[in-house]
């Protein structure tokens, strides 16, 4: 399969089995675009004159290379997705916040349910859990998530100290991560958080104005420029370890390139801006993808600007390693939801991921019993780009691996429909990584 | 070549062979929380 792509005036062709990239002419892509109408070279010379001979042998060349229209590996879809063991977990440490974010997909923190802090004892009964369930997987994932993880900071403390006590006991390594609203960071918290955390995740929407109206605390005051000032307090002394100014973009800011330039102006840069799922009245509509595909188009020229002009950033979506990356066996398992990654909730209930919990449907045991519900976690192993509708023949599947489960659930209610506008927006993204490998400073 | 530039050779097939050890990041857990893009992930084989 060849997928061909028009970025900003400028033409590449992916090959999807083989994970090749080609810049091509106009030429190219008028005899690439009839080959994958079916065409044959008969036909094609036919239709377009002889003066394509040219472009058919450059092709035929680089079919012998396998570096267009190359197979798939044989029996690709019969690889066993052999039971994998749990690596990761998400602690719902605090389900509870000092926001009230209209669109939060954890009803600001009580996920269903009610508001909560975790207690040192579930928490540690966590790790023990991971540990058990980790087989001889050496780097275990830890991320400390909300409502707002940092009002419940005491036990996060705690359940680092305990995790490193048990990584030399049983051979392991902890890589905790944070994902906070930065509303109320002490000196202490930004030093314990860039000492201990492999990575932090801020959450900032963008502009000011965009910022302040979703992102409201308890009493309704504006909170951008204290979170960006308590962002700053994290983010500087970081050194050179992760993090990211993650923000949620919606239906009422489509010009959401304006809010991703705004953080870099803030003079953070490593960004990541991600559409809302499931708020209902906020949801991205299927009408609203044009918009968002052009300003795809438009932050890709802004990136490669900005880089241009030596003031670059990090976009979460456009860092794809065309070169080397995951391997094949990770791309086609997905995130991992349920199956190798779960949520825990503050009473110590285990769900398939973050995004499910408190869903009882989802419910798939507790830490403190220690045991999985196999049936849920064999439909998440059974979730892949080979059983998820229209995945296998996706030109995108090697990246997206067919997408979020959850987006999928809330959408249709099914773990194995992907959520369509989501797909178009993975596809742009994706388009626009390309472009950006493959044209760089030509896109400006 | 003259219409057609290969920017990028690869073959993902091979690392079918070589992969699989199942130690690299859970791709949600990195930023966004919200998709499993892993295009961008890196293989802790090759951090090395
Ligand atoms: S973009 Fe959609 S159809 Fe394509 S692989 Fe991803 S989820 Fe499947
Ligand atoms: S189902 Fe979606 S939200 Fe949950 S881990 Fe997978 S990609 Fe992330």
């Amino acid at each position: 399969m060849v997928h061909l792509i028009e970025f900003c005036g400028k033409y590449a062709a992916l090959d999807v089995e083989s994970g090749s990239v080609h810049a091509i002419d106009r030429e190219a892509m008028r005899v690439l675009t009839f080959k994958n109408a079916g065409k044959t070279n008969k036909q094609i010379r036919n239709d377009l004159g002889e003066g394509v001979e040219e472009v058919l042998q450059e092709i035929e060349e680089l079919e012998q290379q396998g570096l267009l229209y190359s197979d798939p590996a044989e029996n690709l879809s019969e690889l066993k997705f052999n039971t994998p063991v749990i690596k990761a977990l998400c602690l719902l440490v605090a389900q509870d916040c000092n926001l009230r974010c209209s669109y939060c997909f954890a009803e600001t923190g009580e996920y269903h349910k009610n508001r909560a802090l975790m207690s040192f004892d579930i928490a540690k009964k966590s790790l023990d859990f991971l540990v058990k369930h980790s087989g001889n997987r050496k780097n275990l994932e830890v991320d400390f998530f909300g409502g707002e993880p940092l009002i419940n900071f005491d036990v996060v403390k705690k359940t680092v100290e305990y995790g490193r006590e048990l990584e030399k006991k049983h051979d392991k390594i902890f890589r905790f991560t944070l994902t906070t609203n930065a509303y109320q960071v002490t000196d202490e918290m930004a030093e314990f958080l860039n000492r201990e955390m492999k990575n932090v995740v801020i959450s900032i929407d963008g502009r000011k104005e965009v910022h302040d109206k979703m992102r409201r605390d308890a009493g309704n005051h504006d909170t951008y420029d204290r979170v960006v000032k308590n962002a700053h307090k994290i983010v500087d002394g970081r050194g050179d370890k992760e993090y990211y100014i993650r923000g949620t973009f919606t239906h009422e800011n489509l010009d959401f390139g304006g809010d991703v330039v705004a953080i870099a102006d803030e003079g953070f840069d490593q960004i990541s801006l991600e559409p809302v799922v499931t708020a209902k009245e906020y949801a991205i509509r299927e009408e609203d993808l044009p918009q968002l595909k052009h300003e795809y188009e438009m932050l890709a020229r802004h990136y490669v600007k900005r880089r241009k002009d030596g003031k670059g950033y990090n976009f979460f979506h456009f860092m794809i390693d065309l070169n080397s990356g995951p391997c094949l066996n990770k791309r086609l398992r997905g995130c991992g939801a349920g199956s190798e990654y779960l949520a825990v909730a503050a009473d110590g209930s285990l769900y398939p991921c973050h995004q499910f919990a408190g869903i009882d449907k989802f419910y798939m045991g507790s830490v403190e019993e220690g045991t999985v519900d196999a049936g849920i976690k064999q439909a998440f192993c059974d979730t892949h780009i080979f059983t998820k509708k229209g995945c296998e023949e996706c030109w995108a599947k090697y990246y997206c691996s067919g997408g979020c489960a959850a987006n999928a659930w809330f959408d249709s209610g099914d773990l194995k429909t992907p959520y369509r506008i989501g797909c178009e927006m993975e596809k742009k993204r994706l388009e626009a990584a390309i472009a950006i490998k493959t044209f760089s400073d030509e896109l400006v | 070549m003259k219409h057609i530039k290969t920017v990028t050779k690869n073959n993902l097939k091979d690392t079918l062979i070589s992969g699989g050890c199942g130690e690299c990041q859970t791709s949600c857990q990195s930023a966004c929380k919200t998709s499993c893009t892993l295009g961008n992930q890196k293989c802790e084989k090759k951090e090395k």
